[in-house]
């Protein structure tokens, strides 16, 4: 499916504004993402990625300028099974099982019990089936709320932090899942704080104060700004742009 | 139904909150039955009344914390970008807990027609129906109310602003025929007043008629204004 349609652009966003309240806390974002890349989305806490991802899921109202997913208006309905989200904070049923969430969330999507299997077993939550999620520890139930946006493979994932709370084996599986997925076509943008991540993407976008910095490959960032890792990068590309 | 099967599931991982549910109501008629001993006929009056009264006060609260937790912990956002039919979710709100009002009231019925020793004096059907229709009156506020709060400390802060008017001039305390002509008026377009008069007995066909209608009225009003506060976007 993904395949005759690869022409489109998973993400196409145009001189992007959103004001929340008084706040602009998009300022005029201008970036598109293709079908199979993986991009990173990076920011200081408070700089917007939240609202962007929000934004493309069209959920946040747009102040001017265009977002378009796949090929269409951000918010159309055809969109609601295409994109995988994962919000930042779990958005799950706490009083639930962690298959009765799966279960839930793929009947909604029209999907079978074995595509809840699935999601479960991709992030490595088979021994705890039956477990209620108020009982599961913090990394536990992102890994839940992660399996919720994998469900029926949809080719555009948009995961708010999804790595937050995970221990360094989990984080590297999780990004080597992401890259098996994109190299099925399916475009994947992450949000994320830890800066070691950005290694795995193939661009990153970073944004302050709800403009866009940087969006260029992880090499090109470490080029520009003479760092020698991530971290010092991003620090200098945030303190040192005007 | 998706969700109401998901609700019920819910509920059957928190038994206490079932328990509250099905226990307290059958207590406090056992509790009025219990004070009334030494009064013969008051408990006759006022029992089958409560029965009115209890689902939609309980299932007001019940419905507008958990939708309310719905709309603060992500799960409604989530459930937005999906291809959910709000009726789905308002449905299924309705259904889950219009099953439990009428386990509810079959365990009160029960009870105060053979422990707390009330005489049959309406048929069973109506008194089923009034305490379904009661619930769901409060399911349906419940689930629209609770778009007006942000906390649920909020939410419930609602139950005496939106059930204790009710309680006081749906002819329980004061009779109907006593109230100054403008509460009149008032009360007699109440759904809980509605419930009340739904119950009690030898009246004729249209009078219940009329109760049940206006029950109903109320319960697709605030159904419908509860799905529209179900918004795909925010500001
Ligand atoms: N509900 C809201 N109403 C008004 N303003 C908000 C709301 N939520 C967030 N904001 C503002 O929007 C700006 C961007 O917030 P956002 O959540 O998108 O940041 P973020 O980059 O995701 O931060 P973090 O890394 O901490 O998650 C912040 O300045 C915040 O104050
Ligand atoms: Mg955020």
């Amino acid at each position: 499916m993904a395949s005759d349609m690869a022409h489109e652009l998973a993400l196409d966003v145009a001189q992007l504004r959103v004001m929340r309240g008084r706040q602009e806390v998009l300022r005029s974002l201008t970036f598109e993402v293709a079908r199979g890349e993986l991009v990173g989305l990076l920011g200081p806490s408070g700089s917007g990625k939240s609202t962007l991802m929000r934004t493309l899921l069209g959920v946040q109202r747009i102040t001017s300028g265009t977002a378009r997913a796949l090929g269409e208006r951000v918010g159309a309905p055809s969109l609601r099974r295409r994109i995988g989200y994962m919000a930042q904070g779990s958005a799950i049923y706490p009083d639930l099982t962690v298959l009765e969430n799966l279960t839930y969330f793929s009947g909604i999507l029209g999907l079978d019990q074995a595509q809840a299997r699935r999601a479960m077993d991709i992030v490595d939550l088979n021994l705890h089936a039956h477990r209620l999620v108020t009982s599961l520890s913090g990394g536990e139930r992102s890994r839940v709320s992660l399996a919720v946006a994998l469900l029926g493979e949809p080719p555009l994932l948009i995961l708010d932090e999804p790595t937050v709370g995970l221990d360094p084996v989990l984080r590297e599986d999780l990004w080597s899942t992401f890259s098996r997925v994109t190299e099925e076509g399916t475009a994947v943008l992450v949000s994320s704080h830890v800066m070691d991540e950005a290694a795995r993407c193939g661009r990153l976008l970073l944004i302050r104060e709800g403009r866009l910095l940087f969006d260029d490959t992880p090499a090109a960032l470490l080029a520009r700004t003479g760092a020698r890792g991530y971290d010092e990068a991003f620090v200098r590309l945030i303190k040192g742009a005007p | 139904m998706l969700t109401v099967r998901r609700i019920l599931q819910q509920l059957r991982h928190d038994p206490r909150t079932v328990g509250l549910l099905l226990v307290v109501p059958s207590a406090l008629v056992g509790l009025l039955a219990w004070s009334l001993v030494n009064r013969p006929g008051d408990f006759a009056t006022l029992g089958p009344r409560l029965l009115g009264v209890f689902p939609l006060t309980v299932m007001f609260l019940v419905t507008s914390v958990t939708t309310l937790r719905e709309r603060t912990n992500g799960t409604l956002e989530r459930l937005l970008t999906m291809p959910l039919a709000k009726a789905e979710f308002i449905l299924g709100y309705a259904g889950a807990f219009a099953l439990v009002a009428i386990a509810q009231s079959i365990l009160v019925s029960a009870l105060s027609y053979t422990w707390f020793g009330l005489a049959h004096q309406g048929i069973p059907w109506r008194e089923s129906g009034v305490a379904l229709c009661a619930g769901l009156l409060g399911t349906a506020f419940g689930l629209a109310l609770s778009a007006l709060a942000t906390t649920e400390f909020q939410a419930v802060q609602f139950m005496p602003a939106f059930i204790l008017p009710q309680l006081l001039l749906c002819g329980l305390m004061v009779p109907l025929g006593q109230l100054p002509a403008t509460l009149r008026y008032v009360a007699d377009v109440l759904p809980m007043t509605a419930a009340v008069h739904a119950i009690t007995s030898s009246q004729t066909d249209l009078y219940y008629f009329e109760q049940f209608a206006i029950m109903i009225v109320y319960i697709v009003a605030a159904l419908v204004v509860g799905s529209a506060t179900l918004r795909r976007r925010t500001k």
